[in-house]
C-alpha cells in the first residue's frame, strides 16, 4: 500500500475540496510534497504530518483558482472568539431541541449541512470528528493555537447547528 | 468547587464533550450538571451534532488514486537505484528488460518502504518516549526514585556493576547545581537500562544510559505531555533525560554531561 494514511489524506482532501477529482489532484501534490520535504519531517505523528500537507496544498491550490477565500477569519475577528451570549441564549431557547436531536441523526441533512459551511468550519469538525485528532494535534495541523482549536470548533458546531435548523426537511 | 454558574460550565462543555478537559474540572463540572437541566440539555445537543458529523461519508482513496501514486512518486531511494540499472552495453537482453521495470518497481518499493518504515520509526521513537515519560513519572509517583541513593558517583557506579552488562558513566555536577542523587535500574525499549537522577532546584531529572547502536549525536530536545526528553549519543551511550524543566535548561544539563565524559580531568574529586 502506498501509505497507511492515504485514507485520512484523501478524506480530508475530498471533505475540503468537495470533489473526487479535485481531492486527487490535491493528494497527489500533497504526496509530491510530502516527499520533497521528506528531510523536514522531524518526528511526530505521520498521520498529522500528512494531514497538515494535505491541508497547505489545498490552501494554495484553492488560492491559485480563486476559489478560496477565508471568511472565518472574518467571522473571528468581528464576534470575536469566544462564543457569545446570545449564542449561548440560542442554545437553550433555539428550536425545539427534540427536533434538533432527530435532524442531528439524519446523516444526509448532516451531510449537506456540513457541505454548506464554511471550509475552515468544515476542515476542523472533518479533523476532530472523522479523524478523531486531540486538540493538540489539531492545533499542530491548522496551525493555530489550542483555545483557537477550541472555540473554532464550539463556532463550528454552533454554525452546523444553525445550518441543520435552516435548511428544510426533505 | 461546587459553586459553578451556567456561563463557567457552558464554556467547558466543548471541551468536556470531546474528553479534552482535565478531571479536576470535569468533576467540578459533573456536579453543575447533576442540578442544572438546562446545561444537560446543551451537552446532550453537543454530543448529538459531535455523534452526526462521525456518520457523514468517510471517503476512502479509490484504488486508482493509489495505483497512481504507486507509479507515479519519485523518491529519493528510486533514482540511484535506476540510474545504476541503466547500463546499456553488458548483456544487452537482460539489461533491457531489468531497466524496463527497474523504475517502476524500485519507485513502488521505496514509496512503500520507504513512507511505511519512515512512519513505524516514527512510532517506534514515539513508543520509546512515551516510555521514557512513563517510567519518569512513575519514578516520581511511587517514590522509588533510586535504588541507590548517594550524591557520591563512586558509590552510584560501581552499584550497577553486575547488574547491567554495560558501564553507564556516572558524574556528580553539584557544583554546576545540577546534584547527582543516585541510581536505579529501569525497564526500556525492552532491556535493563542504567537510570541515574539528579535534582536541579526542586525538578528532578531522569537520565537513561545505555549502550548506542550509531555515532555520536547532538542534544536534541523533544517535549512529550508537559515533559521535556532530551537526546543524545556520546562515545557509544544513548542519552535520554526527562525532566519538567524547560528545554534551554535540560539542554544545558545536557552539555554539562557531555562536557563532564569528555573531560576526563573532571573525573578528579570536585567537592
Amino acid at each position: 500500500m502506498a501509505s497507511p494514511h492515504l485514507d485520512a489524506a484523501y478524506n480530508l482532501a475530498r471533505w475540503l475540496t468537495r470533489d473526487p477529482h479535485d481531492a486527487d489532484d490535491v493528494v497527489q501534490e500533497a504526496y509530491l510534497r510530502a516527499f520533497r520535504f521528506f528531510s523536514g519531517f522531524r518526528g511526530g505523528d505521520g498521520r498529522a504530518w500528512l494531514l497538515a500537507i494535505v491541508r497547505n496544498t489545498f490552501y494554495t491550490w484553492a488560492e491559485q483558482r480563486g476559489r478560496h477565500k477565508s471568511d472565518v477569519e472574518y467571522d473571528e475577528a468581528t464576534v470575536g472568539l469566544q462564543v457569545t451570549e446570545t449564542d449561548v441564549d440560542k442554545n437553550l431557547h433555539g428550536t425545539d431541541p427534540e427536533k434538533l436531536l432527530l435532524r442531528a441523526a439524519d446523516l444526509q441533512l448532516v451531510e449537506t449541512a456540513l457541505l454548506r459551511l464554511p471550509t475552515e468550519y468544515r476542515e476542523i469538525l472533518v479533523l476532530r470528528e472523522l479523524e478523531e485528532l486531540s486538540y493538540k494535534e489539531i492545533a499542530g495541523i491548522v496551525g493555530v493555537p489550542l483555545g483557537t482549536v477550541m472555540s473554532r470548533l464550539s463556532r463550528a458546531r454552533l454554525r452546523l447547528r444553525h445550518q441543520i435548523e435552516a435548511m428544510d426537511q426533505p | 468547587m461546587n459553586t459553578m454558574n451556567c456561563e463557567e460550565a457552558r464554556e467547558l462543555l466543548p471541551a468536556y464533550g470531546d474528553g479534552e478537559l482535565d478531571l479536576p474540572r470535569s468533576l467540578a463540572l459533573e456536579k453543575h450538571l447533576d442540578g442544572c437541566a438546562d446545561c444537560t440539555a446543551a451537552l446532550r445537543i453537543q454530543r448529538a451534532l459531535s455523534q452526526g458529523v462521525r456518520g457523514v461519508t468517510y471517503h476512502r482513496a479509490p484504488d486508482a488514486l493509489r495505483a497512481r501514486l504507486r507509479a507515479q512518486l519519485p523518491s529519493p531511494v528510486a533514482a540511484p537505484a535506476a540510474t545504476t540499472a541503466s547500463v546499456p552495453q553488458a548483456q544487452p537482453r537482460r539489461r533491457r528488460d531489468w531497466s524496463r521495470w527497474a523504475m517502476p518497481i524500485a519507485a513502488s518499493l521505496a514509496l512503500a518502504v520507504g513512507l511505511n518504515l519512515m512512519l513505524a520509526t516514527q512510532r517506534s521513537q514515539d513508543v520509546l518516549r512515551n516510555e521514557l515519560v512513563a517510567s519518569h513519572v512513575r519514578s516520581l509517583q511511587v517514590e522509588h526514585l533510586s535504588d541507590v541513593a548517594s550524591s557520591d558517583q563512586h558509590t552510584v557506579k560501581p552499584w550497577f556493576n553486575g547488574k547491567l552488562d554495560y558501564s553507564p558513566p556516572v558524574r556528580d555536577l553539584t557544583q554546576q547545581d545540577f546534584p547527582l542523587l543516585g541510581g536505579r535500574l529501569d525497564y526500556i525499549a525492552h532491556r535493563q537500562v542504567a537510570a541515574l537522577i539528579y535534582r536541579h532546584r526542586k525538578h528532578f531529572i531522569n537520565l537513561y544510559v545505555w549502550p548506542a547502536q550509531d555515532g555520536d549525536a547532538a542534544p536534541d530536545s523533544h517535549g512529550s505531555e508537559g515533559y521535556t526528553l532530551v537526546h543524545w549519543r556520546h562515545e557509544g551511550m544513548e542519552y535520554w533525560a526527562v525532566s519538567d524543566l524547560n528545554g534551554e535548561e535540560l539542554r544545558h544539563f545536557a552539555e554539562l554531561q557531555i562536557e563532564a565524559t569528555t573531560d576526563k580531568t573532571a573525573n578528579a574529586p570536585n567537592t
